[in-house]
């Protein structure tokens, strides 16, 4: 993952509550055994729409996305992340987001960045003429009329995004542990593992 | 003796692995359900990093979402093609996977293939007590059983095969307590739309739902895995139900389930997971199930559930201003006008299926309000039992001749037109009675009207060809 510490340009001046992962990616698009060539499929069906927000001239390639309530609800589809990421999408601020959703965008270098309400729709108005900026080192976000956010993140989540962090190789360094909770297991409560799989003969 | 703990907390606690300083923790995950859709770039990252699954006897693998629902094989017996080619690369890819990372496969044409949501409780591979995981959100439903179960994203996958744990931060716990009988009609799909009405698609974010109170105990396994189910259309990323004797009665002898005096040990530990008396929840609310209508969605939203005595309600009536809109931007999209009674609303599709409403009982509900009668002109109904084992047992009770009688379709399990990621899909404008759990735009196809219903609904929608209030129809032996 590349390390991320600021996000800064245009800002895709949205506001909508309740996106869900349908919204963001239709199901249609999960076909794939990749992760890279979803942002065609970002928002299709809001694409649709004629003076649609993704295809106006003065966002095009915009690295933030401000989006209202709950945004990425439904599916747990990280096809949804890699469709923004795709898209050129590196930070989304809203006033919350689904559990699911901000767990995989942090994972593909996405920053979610949760504000009250008020301060999101100051930023929807900022947007709409100007740049916004996300500083990781700072957890702020600004804007050039001296606006200035403060937000909070999780911080291993912000190490592993400043860093450029592998989750998965951070884990495996843990192995004794797991190893050791194992063993702990099949002593204590062996019955956890239960049966394996065994296919019918009429397979 | 100890602090009084809650269900949740005695799972979590006895999973962790470690304890990081900022309070997250490295959660073991005991079971790991895989489908086609949401692991091939997980098995790619192992691949590219020379990793291995760790626990492949913890894992099993199923294909479900794009596998067409029409026959596998043909009269010979031999294997029909998947017509389209990226959903054959997908379903190529994880017959792959499996075999090249040893993890037990379950072939599309199996007796045993069906809904990973289905398959995981039927085959036990589902246990109270565990923390189970699979890239799909409505892996909520085998919190049903009192195992700790949630969706996960594709790098979580990973993650999950290459370490068989999670790093994840406590959630909150959130008490939905559902007390009495249910009136006539009334089913579990109704008291979990009801549910989602009430607290809202974001209402249980960030926490953790844990179902009580008579109405759940009262409920069988089937009825608590469409309950925990829809969890995550509530936000929650879980949703857990105390194992009791129901859950025993409905795992012993299951094949994946503990055999002999495992059975006995584990079900003395189950015995210690449910709730201790004075155990606190960050927040509860009670839901009386007496004043439970059959109920459904008019809009784009879970949360947009109404009666079905009810009207299709008017945008203005809605304080929040943004929900006005939102709710007229519905209307629009579902082609309702304010006012209309939602019981004349007329329908061309109905679903009968997905991993909410695919089980056997969910079949009969829906039998029992077929039986004898016939699907009304213009109306497709499809019925698409969760699992070859679901099917095979409606079949020895008759209930496909019930179906197939009536003019509905009886095809192969598999996540079918809850999803529009297969051949099954619902035409632009037209609507649909769907026992899923998901009425979002586009969700069964582009420009799909969707209305959630539970079977029974499903079934009178299709016999009278429109949104219909099942107490219409002769219940004196209903499911």
């Amino acid at each position: 993952m590349k390390p991320v510490t600021q996000v800064s340009g245009r800002a895709y001046p949205w506001g909508a509550k309740n996106i869900d992962t349908d919204v963001i990616i239709p199901a249609h698009w999960l076909k794939t055994v990749t992760r890279e060539g979803l942002g065609k499929g970002a928002f299709e069906t809001v694409r649709a729409e004629p003076g649609n927000i993704f295809d106006d001239p003065r966002y095009a390639g915009a690295p933030v996305l401000i989006a209202g309530d709950n945004f990425g609800c439904g599916s747990s589809r990280e096809h949804a992340a890699w469709a923004l990421a795709d898209m050129g999408i590196a930070a989304v601020i809203a006033p919350s987001f689904s559990d699911i959703f901000s767990g995989n965008a942090f994972k593909n270098g996405i920053v979610t960045v949760v504000l009250p309400q008020d301060a999101v729709d100051r930023l929807v108005e900022v947007a709409k003429t100007d740049s916004v900026s996300v500083d990781l080192e700072t957890m702020t976000v600004t804007t050039p009329f001296q606006d200035r956010f403060a937000f909070e993140l999780d911080p291993f989540r912000r190490q592993c995004l400043m860093e450029g962090l592998d989750e998965v190789g951070l884990t495996l360094a843990r192995d004794a542990a797991i190893s050791g909770y194992e063993a702990g297991v099949a002593h204590d409560r062996p019955f956890m593992a239960g049966e394996r799989f065994h296919a019918s003969a009429a397979a | 003796m100890s602090n009084p703990q809650t269900l949740y907390e005695k799972i979590w606690n006895a999973h962790v692995v470690e304890k990081r300083d900022d309070g997250t923790c490295l959660i073991y995950i005991d079971r790991h359900l895989v489908h086609e859709v949401t692991s091939p770039q997980a098995f790619a990252g192992l691949r590219a990093n020379g990793r291995k699954v760790r626990r492949p006897d913890l894992t099993l693998a199923v294909p479900d979402h794009n596998l067409p629902t029409t026959p596998r094989v043909d009269a010979a017996g031999h294997r029909l093609p998947i017509a389209d080619p990226e959903s054959a690369q997908q379903l190529d890819a994880l017959e792959r996977n499996t075999r090249e990372f040893g993890v037990d496969y379950i072939d599309a044409v199996a007796p045993e293939q069906g809904i990973v949501h289905v398959v995981g409780p039927e085959q036990g591979f589902t246990l109270p007590g565990t923390t189970l995981v699979c890239g799909d959100s409505h892996t909520s439903a085998h919190g049903a059983l009192g195992a700790l179960a949630f969706g996960i994203g594709t790098s979580e996958v990973e993650h999950v095969l290459a370490t068989q744990t999670l790093l994840l931060s406590p959630s909150k716990t959130f008490e939905v307590r559902i007390e009495g009988e249910l009136g006539v009609g009334v089913t579990p799909k109704d008291v979990i739309l009801h549910v989602i009405g009430r607290i809202g698609t974001a209402g249980g974010t960030g926490h953790v739902i844990e179902y009580t109170g008579s109405t759940i105990r009262d409920m069988s396994i089937e009825g608590r895995l469409t309950i925990a189910n829809m969890s995550i259309e509530g936000g929650a990323r879980a949703g857990l139900i105390a194992p009791d004797e129901t859950t025993f009665a409905y795992l012993k002898g299951r094949p994946m389930a503990p055999k002999g005096a495992a059975w006995d040990a584990a079900v003395a530990y189950w015995r210690t997971l449910p709730t201790d008396p004075g155990a606190r929840y960050d927040r509860t609310i009670l839901i009386d199930a007496t004043q439970i209508a059959p109920s459904l969605t008019w809009g784009t939203s879970p949360e947009d559930v109404v009666p079905i005595t009810g009207v299709v309600p008017d945008p203005e009536s809605f304080a929040d201003p943004s929900k006005r809109v939102a709710a007229q931007k519905s209307l629009d999209y579902m082609g309702l006008a304010p006012g209309t009674p939602i019981a004349e609303v007329p329908v061309q599709h109905v679903f009968i299926g997905s991993c909410t409403n695919s089980r056997i009982e969910d079949l009969r509900a829906a039998a029992a309000i077929a039986g004898g009668r016939h699907v009304a002109e213009g109306v497709r109904a499809l019925v698409v039992p969760g699992s070859g084992l679901v099917k095979r047992q409606a079949e020895a009770e008759g209930l496909d001749r019930i179906f197939r009688d009536a003019g509905f379709e009886w095809r192969e399990p598999g996540c079918s037109m809850c999803l529009a990621m297969n051949p099954d899909k619902v035409p632009p404008g037209e609507r649909c009675a769907s026992t899923s759990n998901r009425n979002f735009v586009g969700r069964q196809g582009p420009g799909a009207r969707t209305h959630l219903v539970s079977p029974a609904m499903a079934a009178a929608a299709a016999i009278n060809g429109r949104l219909s209030d099942v107490r219409e129809f002769d219940l004196g032996v209903q499911a």
